[in-house]
């Protein structure tokens, strides 16, 4: 598929999403749905006022300062474990398990530890992401090829620079992959934070939509947050392939 | 058992035996978290009081439900872009990157369409299930050796009889493994969405505890569900090397 007929179909796709929606709504009616032009009007106007701001660079810092944890400590345990054969097979299914566990029942768990904090929903997203990204991590380090260590052993590299200059960046690209999924299901978890026992963020915003039934406003966010997810998501797609171009030109 | 299993055993029982440790010397306090063994009494109680019975019966159909209406639309919605080729490519962008999307941001947006009640929680663990049946669909429909599709030309079958009769059997492995995971998934989103906002289910029996500060109930509802999630994801991963299994002796020798 050349470059340009995937921008196209992007496009398309696009387009066909925005159809169907607005032919939704000509069919239910504005009970509780808007149609685009609404939802993005409504969207507009509550970037001009303050207090949405506000909730808006709340839900930004906690996503952000989530990930920033969630990058350094998956990578980190990702590729100490990695390196050693029999910690990687200790670790592995118990890290699999914690991965599949509905992290929203442990919530209750991480408010008694922070309180109704920030803290505690950007807790909450890190456990949501640094499991992903040290399961790609490791995966990652481990598919290293053995002839690449062993060339590197050839011309005399310490364990340290072999790491560092050899495993790290020929793992790169799939250590990539899993910050693309890790920081996903971050942004989720510190959504899901927000939208129970929370006072502030866009979680809380969405979920006082529901109080007052007011439809624009939930549309709007969820839009908004949709475009934002898919926005980093493509984001670190694009590092992903160009990563992958550089190892294996 | 293997050398790792061995070592593994042991760092989860210190783990649980440090926690054991710490609550009991008052490291950490018992208003944010009982010792294990505690736990595992209070699940005792939870297990056996007869109003939980009603809450995992009221989440396990909404589970159920669920998961067969992803199954059904995941594989019809497989077929048809396997035969729509065209629309495949545009819808693809869509389908890699679906689980990027916060879905529980959308929610309330149903809560506000369909009231609090079962209808939106179905529909959170629906959404959860859907794009991972129609990627396996359309894995299991792509990996379909010619060879097969030709014989059933041979044997001049209709568009209808070989999809029935052989695209769907050869691609029913993988089809099997898409719904191993939309169990999962459908599992977290029904969960999750009782727990954010709702009147029955498990996450919601959680929630309820933690807002009346019953810590000892809330953590034996926890280990009850953590234990039930690795009990299913055993049997979904046993049952799935079977199919592995099954799906190499399908291909035959290279």
């Amino acid at each position: 598929m050349s470059r340009r007929e995937g921008v196209q179909n992007v496009l398309i796709l696009i387009a066909a999403v925005l159809i169907l929606w607005q032919g939704v709504y000509w069919l239910v009616g504005n009970v509780a749905l808007t149609s685009p032009v609404e939802t993005l009007l409504k969207l507009g106007a509550l970037l001009s006022t303050d207090w949405f701001w506000g909730d808006v660079l709340e839900s930004l810092r906690a996503m952000t300062i989530a990930s920033l944890i969630v990058a350094v400590a998956g990578a980190l345990i990702g590729i100490i474990l990695g390196l050693h054969r029999l910690s990687a097979d200790v670790a592995e299914p118990i890290i699999v398990t914690l991965y599949s566990i509905p992290k929203v029942t442990l919530y209750p768990i991480v408010l008694l530890i922070f309180g109704l904090t920030a803290s505690a929903r950007i807790a909450f997203g890190v456990m949501h992401g640094v499991l992903p990204l040290t399961l790609f991590t490791m995966a990652a380090i481990q598919n290293v090829s053995p002839v690449l260590v062993r060339s590197a052993l050839v011309m005399h590299l310490t364990r340290r620079e072999i790491v560092r200059r050899v495993v790290v960046p020929a793992a790169l690209p799939g250590i990539v992959t899993g910050l693309r999924i890790g920081v996903s299901v971050t942004i989720l978890g510190v959504l899901l934070g927000e939208m129970f026992a929370s006072k502030k963020g866009l979680g809380f915003r969405l979920m006082n939509g529901i109080q007052n039934n007011d439809a624009p406003t939930i549309m709007a966010i969820a839009v908004l947050l949709s475009a934002f997810a898919l926005t980093v998501n493509s984001l670190l797609l694009l590092l992903a392939v160009r990563q992958r171009t550089r190892v294996a030109p | 058992m293997s050398r790792a299993g061995w070592i593994r055993l042991i760092v989860i029982a210190a783990a649980v035996a440090a926690l054991e440790l710490a609550c009991r010397l008052g490291l950490i306090d018992r208003f944010t978290v009982i010792p294990p063994s505690e736990m595992a009494m209070a699940l005792a109680e939870v297990a056996t009081s007869p109003g939980l019975v009603a809450e995992i019966a009221a989440s396990l159909a909404n589970i159920a439900i669920a998961v067969m209406s992803a199954t059904v639309a995941g594989v019809a919605v497989g077929i048809a872009l396997h035969r729509l080729q065209r629309i495949r490519r545009i819808v693809d962008p869509l389908l890699s990157s679906y689980y990027a999307l916060p879905l529980f941001a959308f929610y309330p947006f149903f809560i506000v369409l369909f009231g609090v009640g079962a209808v939106p929680i179905v529909i959170m663990g629906f959404l959860a299930g859907l794009a991972v049946m129609v990627l396996a669909t359309l894995d299991g429909l792509d990996a379909i050796p010619r060879v097969l599709l030709k014989v059933a030309k041979m044997h001049q079958l209709g568009a209808v009889a070989t999809a029935l009769r052989v695209q769907l059997p050869a691609a029913a492995p993988h089809v099997l493994s898409g719904v191993k995971l939309a169990i999962a998934y459908g599992f977290i989103g029904v969960i999750a969405s009782e727990f954010i906002l709702s009147g029955h289910g498990l996450g919601f029996a959680v929630g309820y505890a933690y807002n009346s500060f019953d810590t000892r109930t809330m953590y034996g509802l926890i280990l009850f569900i953590v234990l039930m999630v690795i009990a299913l994801n055993l049997v979904l991963h046993a049952w799935d090397r079977r199919l592995r299994l099954r799906r190499s002796r399908l291909a035959g020798p290279p």
